[in-house]
């Protein structure tokens, strides 16, 4: 009998092009996807040097960290501008497929991967952004890379990497109504912290997980990378199979059938080894919301600020004092008295038609408070359209969001969706670190729910106390 | 890029731990589409008031560190977005080597690319260094061939790099010329797996 193997090992095995030792592999990527920020200096490369795309076609494209999410065509930013325009131009030259901002394909891109059916179980995916782990959610090995390796997988359609430790994290049980996908993955890094992950890919295995959907799914490996975990992945099984059934870019009919019997063999095999496993269940967590600045500091609704005082060592209590102090907060404050005055549904952690539909449930038929903004950004302006085919657009509008276009947006304000100094957003996004919305901008995560709660009454409030809303 | 075998210089201490790369290089200087010049944008929110004038409180503002080469940080250095742009800003500021007792993984693949010298130190070693350029005009020195670090106070250790990186760094080498001379391997796994 063979020995059992983890997919992360098979997945390895499938793309060693090249192996030596006391180095590392050389692995051949399959689907390489980029975008307007961190792409340009790559292409210059391969110009300076004279080389060309390896493989156009293994390439794919899109428009979202800079994009304007109103007033679509008004680029105020003339270096922004700029930045798309050399996309347009690099992806013209080197013959790249393009969604650009009026493409109805556009979107963030780890949303339009997998929508377009680009992502699929078995695929080694890279990106130059962090958040690609999002595609793991599928069984693919997806992780984000630098330029260099833009350029490198540019040039080669090959990256040179390391064989990664493994490590299972096993959900046992299932989440309590109103624990979402969100909380689950920032209970885990509330627990074990911001790098207990390095040197690792990371599979989600257990009940809780096998019971989550893709869209569930691609929330909890998207953050894998909060964890310090280059990439999180989770074995396909039917939810897979049935997500991917009729995307544009898999295959039809018996063709179909065949690559799902592929990807369901991918599975992780019973008695596998990891390198490291940790078990979670999954009954105890609440929903949860970050009180500091890195996703770590993190603690469920009903929790209070934590005090310094009471920290364990030096080191732990600096850091503390240092978010407090950044963040505005006191030791010992109930975090549902914590109060916003912005909201931002969004990123690519939540803003698929299913976070929409779940935040708009919450906000269905009331009002956002007084004193707050609050803003839906979809994840893609395929999102959009069937949102508004829903009417969901109208809910939101109706309790006063802002409905807007696809982009990374509020995230990471690299357009003029951005926090002023000093205030505070309940953030469906990935980080909390200083700056991250705006400059002094003071930013915690929470769950679709749990933002559209917050926008409502105007402070952290435990979602499960909208029992009406979530009966649905 | 510019090989690094042996690099001496003024050491800056960064007393903190899980420094991200939105903290290195905020994201409103990362529009720019050249690779030079970001230097100045460095620790930006960090250094600079929003008017733009100088925080004078932050310690890497201090004349004392003027010139400074040698960065040392607490553990996770470099979490968070996988931008180059923080080791591009790192790198233009002046600082050829980092110490810290871990870091983030693309963080530090990015460094290699980059010719920086990413060096993981255990954290009391680190701590010692810290404590060091708080209190004085410290300088270290890196030797990468030998994999070593040390002072002219008696501190010596000796540190691990991968072969392969090391290679790299020290001949400067732009590894996409490396990886071209494997380019049939390249085009048999092609033809055998994905179509030509």
């Amino acid at each position: 009998m063979t020995q059992p193997k983890t997919i992360v090992e098979k997945i390895w095995d499938q793309h060693v092009v090249h192996q030596e030792k006391g180095k590392p592999d050389l692995l051949y990527i399959d689907l390489h996807l980029i975008h307007e920020v961190t792409s340009p200096q790559a292409f210059e490369g391969l110009r300076m040097n004279g080389r060309s795309v390896r493989r156009p076609e293994r390439t794919y494209a899109t428009m979202d960290h800079n994009v304007p999410t109103r007033e679509r065509h008004i680029i105020k930013d003339a270096v922004s501008k700029k930045q798309m325009e050399t996309l347009k131009q690099n992806c013209d030259e080197f013959g790249i497929p393009l969604a650009d901002i009026d493409h109805p394909d556009q979107g963030i891109v780890h949303v339009i991967g997998p929508e377009l059916g680009l992502t699929q179980p078995g695929k080694t995916i890279v990106c130059g952004d962090s958040h690609t782990s999002t595609h793991g959610a599928f069984g693919a090995l997806a992780f984000g890379i630098g330029t260099s390796e833009v350029e490198h997988v540019l040039a080669t359609q090959t990256l040179w990497q390391a064989s990664p430790k493994t490590l299972n994290i096993k959900v046992n049980g299932e989440l309590g109504t109103g624990v979402t996908a969100k909380d689950l993955i920032l209970a885990v890094i509330g627990k074990y912290g911001v790098r207990f992950g390095t040197g690792y890919v990371i599979e989600y295995t257990g009940d809780a997980v096998r019971s989550l959907t893709m869209e569930q799914r691609m929330t909890v490996c998207n953050m894998s990378i909060e964890a310090g975990a280059r990439a999180g992945l989770i074995s396909p099984d039917e939810t897979t199979v049935e997500y991917l059934r009729g995307k544009r870019h898999v295959p039809e009919g018996a063709a179909f059938d065949e690559a799902a019997d592929e990807w369901l063999a991918l599975a992780s095999d019973e008695g596998a080894v990891y390198d490291h496993t940790l078990e979670i269940d999954a009954s105890e967590i609440e929903p949860q919301v970050t009180w500091g600045t890195n996703p770590g500091m993190c603690l469920p609704v009903s929790a209070s600020v934590p005090d310094p005082a009471e920290a364990t060592s030096d080191n732990k209590r600096a850091e503390i004092e240092h978010a407090l102090n950044y963040m505005d907060l006191q030791p010992n404050q109930p975090i549902s008295d914590i109060a916003i005055e912005h909201v931002f549904i969004g990123s690519c952690t939540n803003s698929r038609i299913s976070d929409l539909q779940k935040a708009a449930e919450i906000v269905r038929g009331k009002t956002v408070h007084s004193s707050i903004t609050a803003i839906v950004v979809p994840g893609s302006q395929s999102v959009k359209l069937q949102a508004e085919a829903e009417g969901l657009d109208v809910v939101f509008k109706q309790a006063g969001f802002e409905w807007r276009d696809a982009g990374c947006s509020m995230c990471l304000a690299m357009n003029d969706d951005v926090i002023p100094p000093g205030e505070r957003c309940a953030s469906t996004s990935n980080r909390n670190f200083e700056g991250r919305q705006g400059t002094d901008a003071r930013t915690h995560l929470v769950s679709p729910e749990m933002a559209a709660a917050a926008a409502i009454t105007g402070h952290f409030t435990d979602v499960r106390q909208f029992t009406s809303a979530l009966q649905h | 890029m510019e090989p690094i075998r042996k690099h001496e210089g003024l050491v800056y201490p960064l007393n903190r731990s899980n420094v991200d790369t939105d903290q290195i290089i905020p994201k409103q200087f990362l529009k720019r589409i050249e690779r030079q010049g970001f230097g100045q944008f460095l620790f930006y929110n960090w250094r600079f008031h929003h008017d733009g004038t100088k925080k004078e409180d932050f310690s890497l503002n201090q004349p004392k560190y003027n010139g400074a080469s040698i960065l040392v940080a607490g553990e996770n250095f470099g979490c968070g977005s996988s931008r180059e742009h923080a080791p591009w800003a790192l790198e233009d500021y002046g600082f050829k080597v980092i110490l810290a007792p871990s870091f983030a993984d693309i963080f530090f693949n990015n460094c290699v690319k980059n010719g920086i010298l990413a060096v993981t130190l255990p954290e009391e070693e680190i701590s010692q260094l810290i404590q060091k350029a708080e209190n004085e005009t410290y300088h270290l020195t890196a030797d990468l061939e030998n994999q070593v670090i040390y002072d002219n106070e008696g501190f010596k250790t000796s540190f691990e790099v991968n072969d392969y990186q090391k290679e790299m760094l020290i001949n400067g080498w732009d590894d996409i010329s490396v990886t071209l001379t494997h380019e049939n391997k390249i085009k048999q796994y092609e033809s055998k797996k994905v179509g030509v």
